[in-house]
């Protein structure tokens, strides 16, 4: 028996839930309501400059989200990577821990968290600041952006941290290079393919994120993934709202196709370190 | 090999699981499914049902809002008998043909229903639904940051508060309040007017610390705003948990909403979604119901069983004249388009 037939359940798995329901929305965003005749009405109407402002927005708070996933998770995979691999185990154990509870009911802890009255602030006030207004702005959906989606970004670039055999690095102290340039000569290089595929695996979800911004922000920074929320279930069928949410799904997906192949292209000669 | 076993180990363990799922009540000749929203009846209703009534095999299921339902219930394959719709959605699923007409004679409690709230405009002649809840929307406020009697519905737009605002995130009741405040009608389809109630609304947005829904409540309690746009219910547990709240229907006019219950048209379980029916109407029910709730009861027989305290609060037992100055919605149809692109617009600001 041939190999490649162990893959039929995948690809039949991948036909009827990914590939099937991409031709749906595409048919969904060329159609009308009404008539189901092609049209470009729903891109037209996706393109409103007000929608187009909530698409900045998901793209600025995700775009501020990565950076910070990536300043903080680049030392904390390199300091893991460096460690006796037991304690590594461990510690990156306890990264992922809270990924196997659900992301929302995290995200409602950070609501008692951030609240005027929760316990961040009851801390603040102890040492006579505040109460500040944590929840329902802009930082408090970054903040839970960054929470949910760090594990994503720390897990790869351990991941090949920890491959990159350590004769690389002493053959390069060897040859006279401090600990800086060790780092930045050899290691960051090294490691580029762990880094980008850190970042995609933050962005995307970033970008496309919705409960995130209605429980912290108190659904007053509207993001693209509510936008197309509120367009299927509170708009509806009935009113064209499938086929505006499907056009404007359409207008994400090829903006998530971009970002892949430009990191893609960065990314050319390397291989692994991917998680998906 | 050993993977093999904890394989079918594993396997069998799920299939177990699932037989136990599905199992349930062995004595059960039929199925009933229902769909209501979170925390919208007494638990201990259901587990008395369901003792009184081994014969039927209850399913219960939540929702969060009308749309979603709207999106089960037209699914081709709803396996839904009971649901507990709001009134514009009702005229809604009536206008789609999902709702089986009701034969009153079935119901032996139904002269328990106060006929105040009988033939209301989304549902005439009461042929598909049946009063289960109703009340008002209002204001509620925390009195310890708000000194001046709360009247109009114009203090939510009082920059004194700007950042202690808590607006409710549904179309037609946030759009009600700047429609209400302008003079309006709720249910207008004038699309100047709602342009203007929209204006509203932009320019409110800087002053709201939020969009919420149910959490509104807790907020509420927690007294993290000084004032939130509420449903009469939520404003009730809101203020037995925390003294310093009060609720007040402005004079403009607001929103009056009714909650029936309704047997879906795909139904297969008629026999035991009457029985179901009956049971809530039932007074002693109905009033457990109502304490636990705390949203207003149409049920008159049941008012001798309702906690004394509701009963003397008048966002509990509303006082005529406020009935007579709100308003219900109505389903707007095409309409109801004006309405999502406004509130779209507001949101994505």
């Amino acid at each position: 028996m041939k190999r490649k037939y162990f893959a039929t359940p995948y690809l039949a798995w991948m036909i009827v839930l990914i590939v099937a329901p991409m031709i749906i929305i595409a048919y969904y965003a060329f159609t009308g309501q009404a008539d189901g005749a092609f049209t470009l009405d729903n891109i037209k109407a996706a393109l409103d400059p007000i929608y187009m402002s909530v698409l900045w927005r998901s793209i600025s708070l995700a775009v501020i989200s990565t950076v910070i996933c990536l300043v903080l998770g680049y030392p904390i995979a390199y300091i893991l990577s460096r460690m006796k691999p037991s304690t590594a185990a461990i510690l990156s154990m306890l990264f992922i821990l809270p990924m196997w509870m659900n992301f929302l009911l995290r995200t409602y802890a950070w609501m008692t968290l951030l609240d005027t009255n929760g316990l961040i602030n009851r801390l603040l006030g102890l040492v006579g600041i505040g109460p500040l207004r944590l929840m329902n702005t802009q930082g408090a959906v970054v903040v839970g952006m960054v929470y949910n989606y760090l594990p994503f970004m720390i897990l790869p670039i351990y991941n090949i941290l920890q491959k990159m055999p350590k004769a690389n690095i002493e053959a390069a102290q060897d040859l006279g290079a401090n600990s800086k340039q060790v780092f930045t000569r050899v290691v960051l290089p090294l490691s580029r393919p762990g880094v980008i595929s850190g970042i995609i695996m933050v962005f995307v979800p970033c970008i496309t994120t919705f409960a995130i911004s209605r429980l912290l922000g108190g659904s007053q920074f509207m993001l693209y993934g509510d936008l197309i929320e509120t367009q299927f279930l509170s708009v509806g069928q009935a009113y064209g709202g499938w086929n505006v949410g499907a056009a404007l799904s359409c207008i994400m997906m090829v903006l998530v196709f971009i970002c892949l192949g430009i990191t893609n292209h960065f990314d050319k000669d390397s291989s692994g370190g991917t998680l998906i | 090999m050993k993977r093999i076993v904890s394989f079918v180990l594993l396997a069998a363990m799920i299939c177990l699981a699932m037989a136990g799922c599905s199992g349930g009540n062995s004595e059960a000749t039929m199925q009933l499914y229902v769909l209501n929203w979170g925390d919208y009846i007494d638990e201990e209703v259901l587990e008395n049902f369901r003792t009184e009534h081994p014969e039927i095999d209850l399913h219960y299921t939540t929702m969060t809002s009308n749309e979603e339902m709207l999106i089960q219930l037209q699914s081709e394959d709803c396996i839904y008998d009971v649901c507990f719709p709001s009134d514009y959605t009702i005229s809604k699923l009536i206008n789609l043909d999902l709702l089986a007409e009701i034969d009153t004679s079935k119901l032996s409690n139904y002269e328990n229903i106060d006929e105040r709230f009988l033939n209301q405009p989304f549902d005439p002649d009461n042929t598909y639904s049946v009063p289960y809840a109703w009340g008002t929307v209002g204001i509620l406020y925390n009195t310890t940051m708000v000194d001046e009697p709360v009247t109009s519905w114009d203090i939510l737009w009082d920059e004194k508060y700007a950042g202690q605002i808590y607006m409710y995130d549904s179309v037609r009741d946030s759009m009600m309040v700047a429609l209400e405040l302008l003079g309006y009608s709720m249910n207008t389809t004038d699309p100047d007017e709602i342009a203007e109630a929209e204006a509203l609304l932009v320019e409110q947005k800087p002053l709201v610390q939020a969009y919420g829904t149910d959490d509104l409540r807790d907020r509420m309690i927690a007294g993290s705003g000084a004032m939130a746009v509420t449903y009469s219910g939520d404003a009730i547990y809101a203020i037995m948990e925390n003294p310093d709240l009060a609720y007040a229907v402005p004079e403009e006019g607001s929103n009056i909403w009714f909650d029936n219950v309704i047997i879906t048209k795909s139904s297969q379980n008629v026999e035991a979604a009457y029985i179901f029916l009956d049971y809530l109407l039932d007074a002693e029910v109905a009033a457990a119901n109502a304490n636990y709730l705390c949203y207003s009861t149409p049920n008159a027989a049941a008012e001798e069983f309702i906690d004394p305290e509701l009963l003397a609060s008048d966002v509990f037992n509303v006082p005529q004249d406020v009935i007579d100055r709100c308003e219900g919605f109505i389903d707007l149809e095409e309409d109801e388009q004006l309405y999502h692109s406004a509130w779209t617009r507001i949101k994505a600001q």
